[in-house]
């Protein structure tokens, strides 16, 4: 039943699986699932490969299907490589109101890609996305666990600059997420 | 200036702490709760407040919570649904950032009222950092002896812990939640049995919205009674409301339910009016799924009567000429809004997510797309518009959950008071056939 695999999770993340997992009573830690999912796609390239996902059935001890079926399921679940910075652009009615089609046309010439693409230095995917919760601050988009709200072209120039300078990879889970509102 | 329960202290400084909260009259419901109240006790009294569902449905709180099953020796959760993805709706995104001890008493008492050992917040993904913001509150909550083993000394415990999503709107409907929160995809469960007989773990279960379970905190301070008496008819309280769009002041506000809509968008101290001083054209009042209303129908009723900011009034003409208080998403469009345009953004939306498990909903929703983006590229057929129509009639009532309806209005009240809109897209040359 458990896969081998040549990836273990760090042992900062182990521990923070095993304090998950014992929020739910036992024999439920399925339930565990979808939040190691996300610390398994922040550690591992910010995705999830078939290696990853296998790593985190034996982890939890449930067959390897039932991952895949979940990390499918899910659209913040990257199943394909990504740049280090995905920018999630808002597009429902609120944010398309505010001129959402302008901010993503924009962030698209400047980095030289269409939603979904990766730019070929491996530093930004653009992806176009439904409702984020922040249609009072529209137009918005996510990077990793930060919103960045009320946005016009200077501020997403701005913001690409700091991405680019930082160099880093962002994840949902980021404890040093920079809210702009 | 109405009353206000639930986010008064929005601008405290340092109001998302325990400490500072507490200063503020933090907690003091749990003392109130545990100390001097049975858990019967507190639901009498949430039955008597009038308090209905903030999650869109707007069920009586009182009477859900009555129903819950309570077999020897079986375990029962409270569930907190902060997935919030309808779009338009924002307002517990706010509430848990600013105040997440707010929440927190009220998972406590509420959970105490239900006996609940265990909790659970069930938080969209998208709002990691707002995960983290619950999870450090309730680090100090432990901390201070309200949640844990034996709370305050009652011999109550309670753990409570935070669940997040990844991104799937499905996963606010409360069967699909739970079905996430067992580690599962998304899929509604066929009702019945309804959570309150087997829910979470196949055990009896409540699963209430983040602003439903915040307002216990004021109706077990003030009295059922008090609370009822805040408000209008039968839609008692307060309630948050997520504005957004074309107007000066976008924002969450909190309300007294039965100020008028006018009052509402034009006022300075909500919405402020349209932007760039333009004339409004549209609102779509509670969140993406309510019916869109043209402008002279939001601001009164097809009886001429003023239109207000209840669940009754909001419906007040069925969907005919009414729509729904929904979750208190309210989205404002002005004069130059292409509403086949913003309709196409919604279609697209509810194709996105769709959980497939229904063909009526799965096929209908990516059929209604698809017509609605020809038509609004300019290339729709004469016939697209009875089309669409006709798509949306096959998906209402027909699917095992909500969100069919829930494509569908958008697409029927959009064609009912824009069809002119609709028709000025499809191409003169174009013939029926
Ligand atoms: C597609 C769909 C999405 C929903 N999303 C939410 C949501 O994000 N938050 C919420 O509280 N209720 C949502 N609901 C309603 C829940 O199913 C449920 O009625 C609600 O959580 C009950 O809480 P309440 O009685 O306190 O409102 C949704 C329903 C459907 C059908
Ligand atoms: S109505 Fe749509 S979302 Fe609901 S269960 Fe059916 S397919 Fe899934
Ligand atoms: S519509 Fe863009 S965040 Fe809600």
């Amino acid at each position: 039943m458990s896969t081998s695999t040549n990836i273990k999770f760090s042992d900062a993340s182990m521990a923070e699986i095993q304090k998950i997992i014992s929020r739910y009573p036992e024999g439920k830690h399925k339930s565990a699932l979808i939040p190691i999912l996300h610390i398994a796609q922040a550690e591992f390239d910010g995705w999830l490969s078939a290696e990853t996902m296998d790593l985190v059935a034996a982890t939890l001890k449930i067959q390897p299907v039932e991952v895949y079926e979940v990390a499918s399921f899910y659209s913040m679940f990257h199943l394909a490589p990504v740049g280090n910075c995905v920018f999630d652009v808002c597009r429902t009615s609120s944010c398309w109101a505010r001129g959402a089609d302008d901010i993503i046309a924009h962030i698209g010439k400047k980095l030289g890609i269409k939603p979904g693409e990766t730019t070929s230095d491996g530093m930004f995917t653009l992806k176009a996305v439904e409702c984020l919760g922040s249609c009072g601050s529209a137009p918005m988009l996510q990077c990793g666990a930060s919103y960045h709200e009320n946005l016009t072209p200077e501020k997403v120039d701005a913001l690409i600059e700091s991405y680019r300078a930082a160099g880093k990879r962002r994840s949902y889970t980021d404890r040093d997420y920079k809210n702009t509102l | 200036m109405g009353k206000k329960l639930l986010i008064q202290n929005d601008k405290v400084g340092g109001i998302h702490t325990l400490e500072v909260y507490k200063q503020h009259g933090g907690y003091a419901s749990v003392e109130k709760a545990l100390k001097t109240m049975t858990p019967e006790a507190i639901v009498e009294e949430v039955k008597k407040s009038g308090l209905r569902g903030r999650g869109g449905a707007g069920f009586p709180t009182g009477m859900k919570w009555s129903f819950l099953a309570k077999p020897e020796g079986v375990a029962r959760y409270l569930v907190c649904n902060a997935d919030e993805s309808e779009p338009g709706t924002f307002k517990d995104r706010y509430l848990m950032e600013k105040i997440p001890h707010a929440l927190i008493e009220g998972m406590i008492t509420s959970s105490f009222a239900l006996g609940a050992k265990t909790s659970y917040i069930y938080i969209r993904g998208e709002y990691f950092y707002v995960a983290r913001i619950l999870e450090t509150a309730i680090e100090e909550a432990y901390a201070a002896g309200y949640l844990g083993k034996n709370i305050l000394g009652t011999g109550y415990s309670l753990d409570l812990s935070v669940q997040v999503g990844a991104g799937a709107y499905i996963c606010g409907e409360e069967t699909a939640l739970l079905e996430s929160l067992e580690g599962k995809r998304g899929n509604p469960r066929i009702k019945p049995p309804f959570p309150a007989i087997a829910g979470l773990y196949g055990c009896p279960t409540v699963v209430n919205n983040v602003e439903t379970i915040a307002a216990v905190v004021p109706i077990v301070m003030m009295g059922g009674d008090e609370y009822a008496k805040i408000g209008i008819g039968k839609s008692t309280g307060t309630k948050l409301i997520s504005a957004s769009g074309h107007i000066n002041n976008p924002g969450v506000y909190e309300i007294e339910l039965g100020l008028p809509v006018e009052e509402f968008i034009y006022s300075n101290e909500y919405c402020g009016g349209i932007w760039k001083n333009k004339k409004m054209k549209a609102v779509v009042a509670g969140g993406s799924s309510v019916p869109i209303l043209p402008t002279e129908l939001i601001l009164k009723t097809a009886k001429g009567e003023p239109r207000l900011m209840s669940y009754e009034s909001l419906s007040d003409g069925g969907f005919a000429t009414g729509s729904m208080l929904g979750s208190g998403g309210f989205i404002v469009y002005d004069e130059d809004t292409s509403i086949p345009m913003n309709l196409y953004t919604f279609n697209r939306f509810y194709h996105h997510e769709s959980c497939g498990q229904c063909s009526p909903c799965r096929e209908g929703t990516g059929w209604m797309e698809k017509v609605a983006h020809r038509i609004v590229e300019g290339h729709g057929k004469a016939t697209d518009i009875d089309l669409l129509w006709d798509i949306q009639k096959r998906i209402e009532g027909n699917t095992i959950c909500p969100l069919g309806d829930a494509a569908a209005w958008p697409v029927a009240s959009a064609i009912r008071h824009f069809r002119h809109e609709f028709e000025a897209l499809i191409p003169k040359t174009a013939v029926a056939h």
